[in-house]
């Protein structure tokens, strides 16, 4: 069985950071991984997506319509642009944090309204957060992206591996301590 | 050792493990992180070259002297690099040289989607392609036998899902193969065209047969016979994606030495199965091929050559599964475009530009400041390649004058872009007497790419000092007058402000460096830590000019104009184009 899972978020947030701790973990685990990130211009603020998947043997790194076992989105316009490659009965975790794009700041296009009942309404399995909110308790605001591993780990039930050891290797040593203390916070939500 | 690499990191290990020596590059996604990886192997000499010719050229020079080069780039700089390429593939090489080329089908990061495949047969040299990051490390190693072997350059194709996929690698040792004997020969390494001539028939009787004959008995070509119903021709990671479809349902012929193709292995395989389809990205490169060969298949009359091929296109395109998502939202997204950053130093002058758009004409070119053509500030007319931002400018701007139009060209160039091929132009540009004014935009980075040293950042790719080319003494050297030279800080509006109107005014060729780093440097962050603006909410009058610049950070919600702090660098752009003083800056000064 493989399992395929979709983050989606905004340049600057930490999605590919996670991505790299979730792989790593699931590596050394004894999973084949095969992990695709799309990055480049993305990165200056635009929509950043990447793509884990893992199992037994892996062949294509891509995600397709309707293919996400777990869709997570860091920003909740992302869960919305990207629902549909989320599998019917999947699992949708959202950080409900609001970053708007350039073209709504400059009154091009508007924020939609509404979209967590939205997506509550026409998605079964819905996990909702504001990592920003814990992170910002924990005096880190960058923290958040590792808020939002803790809760997917806790969504996949991947508990048993060792994380703590991932977020030390990717990150640097002055924020290990409130790294890890998101990242509780994050499997304890 | 087992370990999980993208396909640009297995490359570099892959050449550390030849035993390489030599590596150069110019950045360009999805090829950036092969040459950073690389560098950090202290075995192999590595360079951030002025551009992908000059990189090709050093690589093949090493080669030449006796030492294992790679060089890497994008597709697009395979087109920088032709020149070399065509005429080293009748050269061939001493030590190993191996041609990474990048491509990117379905544009995530660049101006076209070239395939790059078909400069293999164009210059003939052999090609070699991976599918995965196992397979980018074990095929450098190949590559580089196969180049000493055939005396050829080896062009090594991959993708951005190739490259930027991370996959389990079994790690290897290194190989010390050294510096062979340098033996001079000129009927070999001098092109005039008594030598090329008989090179240019010995590699059409002798290379490219045997090269064809290795690619029918190569490990990279292989069969996988499975049912014989379906039978599938594929190459890269198209191969992984028609795997994810089909598992072990259908035969393969995986195709992983692309040039020349494997006539004898492809009948074969075409003999042997009932339905044949060819699965490939963008051009119908194999297709093609098999076709002449008088062999029937299905290609391109299903698959697009626009954009990435994927397992559910494959799904649709053979099995006719159409698939829909189960979710449908009655809400209307918002679209996520990138943009300059909050504090991007190229903000102020694109602004203060931008309030003659109706006088002027903006030649842009490849690098973040691309970005000023967006809306907002939408200060862009053209954008075609590395360079062109001073060149296209100066056809322009012929031509502006001879219909009379009476708008002024303002060419756009970066730092790095000013070095890779921005001097030719502006030498162009003086020498004939062009009328437009050149921006180069100083950010101290090749910061699109994700920040790499330049010839003008004072350091090299491992960090140590190197000289520091200076741009300005570049441009009064090569004759633009000193009173026709304005080098400004692009966050003192004013000073952007006087620049333009004297470049609107100006009758010889104009420049502007504009100087200030990229706000995303970590140094650079560190230092202006704890800077930032607010809004003023008493002084505010809802005239919404700030919101013209286009800074991300920036917003006006519920009728009230904020500005996220967390984001504002203290640039103070916005505070100096507010006509109410209703934008202040904490923090303090920076030095």
């Amino acid at each position: 069985m493989v399992k395929s899972l979709l983050l989606v978020g905004v340049g600057g947030q930490g999605t590919i950071l996670v991505s790299k701790i979730l792989s790593e973990g699931l590596l050394e685990e004894g999973y084949d991984v095969k992990m695709s990130e799309i990055h480049g211009m993305a990165q200056r603020g635009g929509s950043v997506t990447t793509q884990i998947r893992f199992g037994h043997k892996v062949y294509s790194p891509t995600i397709n319509t309707g293919d996400a076992d777990v869709l997570v989105a860091f920003e909740k316009l992302e869960a919305a642009r990207y629902i549909s490659q989320l599998k019917k009965d999947g699992t949708l975790i959202v950080n409900e944090e609001e970053i708007w794009p350039l073209p709504v700041l400059t009154g091009l296009e508007k924020y939609p309204e509404g979209i967590m009942e939205e997506l509550k309404t026409k998605v079964d399995k819905v996990i909702s957060i504001n990592a920003r909110t814990i992170a910002e308790e924990l005096g880190e605001p960058r923290s958040q992206n590792i808020v939002m591993l803790g809760l997917i780990v806790k969504a996949l039930g991947l508990e048993n591996i060792d994380w703590v050891s991932k977020i030390k290797k990717f990150l640097p040593e002055r924020v290990h301590e409130v790294n890890i203390k998101a990242f509780e916070r994050g499997l304890k939500s | 050792m087992k370990k999980l690499l993208t396909g640009n990191e297995a490359i570099a290990r892959g050449a550390y493990e030849a035993g390489c020596l030599v590596a150069a590059a110019y950045p360009g996604t999805p090829s950036t992180e092969i040459l950073e990886n690389i560098s950090q192997y202290e075995e192999i000499y590595s360079e951030w070259s002025t551009n992908e010719k000059v990189a090709l050229e050093v690589a093949a020079g090493a080669s030449i002297a006796g030492a294992r080069a790679l060089v890497s780039m994008k597709h697009v700089g395979l087109n920088v690099a032709a020149d070399p390429l065509f005429t080293i593939a009748y050269e061939g090489v001493n030590g190993g040289l191996v041609i990474v080329t990048a491509d990117e089908p379905g544009m995530h990061s660049s101006q076209n989607e070239q395939d790059n495949r078909l400069f293999a047969p164009h210059a003939k040299v052999a090609m070699v392609e991976p599918s995965d990051s196992q397979e980018c490390k074990d095929f450098i190693k190949h590559a580089f036998e196969i180049s000493e072997t055939y005396d050829t350059p080896v062009l090594f194709k991959v993708t951005t899902r190739v490259c930027h996929s991370k996959g389990v690698v079994e790690l290897g040792e290194r190989e010390e193969v050294g510096v062979k004997e340098y033996v001079k020969d000129p009927k070999k390494y001098i092109m005039v065209p008594a030598n090329s001539k008989v090179k240019h028939v010995e590699m059409e009787t002798e290379r490219i047969p045997r090269l064809r004959e290795y690619s029918n008995n190569s490990p990279l070509n292989r069969i996988e016979w499975n049912d014989r119903k379906i039978g599938i021709i594929t190459s890269g990671a198209s191969y992984l994606h028609a795997k994810e479809v089909f598992g072990d349902t259908v035969s393969y012929l995986k195709i992983g030495f692309s040039w020349p193709l494997p006539d004898k292995l492809i009948r074969e395989f075409a003999q042997g199965v009932d339905k044949l389809y060819v699965i490939e990205e963008n051009e119908p490169y194999m297709e093609q091929f098999i076709k002449a060969m008088g062999i029937e298949c299905i290609g391109k009359e299903i698959f697009s050559v626009c954009g990435e091929i994927n397992p559910q296109i494959i799904r649709e395109k053979i099995l006719g599964e159409k698939i829909e998502s189960p979710y449908k939202l009655d809400i209307q997204t918002a679209s996520r475009p990138p943009a300059l950053c909050a504090g991007c130093p190229h903000r102020g002058i694109f602004y203060a530009l931008s309030r003659y758009k109706n006088k002027v004409v903006v030649t842009s070119d490849i690098g973040c400041y691309t970005l000023g053509a967006m809306p907002p500030l939408g200060m862009g007319d053209t954008v075609i390649c590395m360079g062109a931002g001073i060149t296209a400018g100066i056809g322009f701007d012929k031509v502006n004058k001879m219909a009379d139009r009476n708008k002024k060209v303002f060419g756009f160039v970066g730092d790095s872009t000013f070095f890779h091929s921005g001097m030719t132009g502006l030498v162009n540009a003086v020498y004939n007497q062009s009328n437009m004014v050149i921006v180069i935009l100083d950010n101290r980075i090749t910061a699109m790419t994700g920040h790499q040293e330049n010839p003008g950042t004072g350091k090299s790719i491992k960090g140590m000092e190197a000289p520091e080319i200076d741009i300005e003494a570049i441009v009064k050297a090569v004759g633009v007058k000193e009173e026709n030279i304005r080098v400004i800080d692009p966050y003192i509006m004013e000073e952007n402000t006087k620049a333009v109107k004297d470049a609107l005014e100006a009758t010889e060729p104009f420049v502007i460096i504009t100087k200030q780093p990229c706000a995303l440097i970590k140094e650079v962050q560190r230092r202006r830590e704890g800077l930032y603006c607010q809004v003023n909410q008493d002084k505010c009058k809802k005239c919404k000019i700030c919101l013209r610049i286009g800074c991300p950070a920036i917003s006006m919600k519920d009728n009230v104009v904020s500005i996220d702090t967390s984001q504002c660098n203290g640039c103070t752009v916005c505070l100096q184009v507010c006509p109410f003083d209703a934008i202040e800056s904490f923090g303090g000064e920076v030095m």
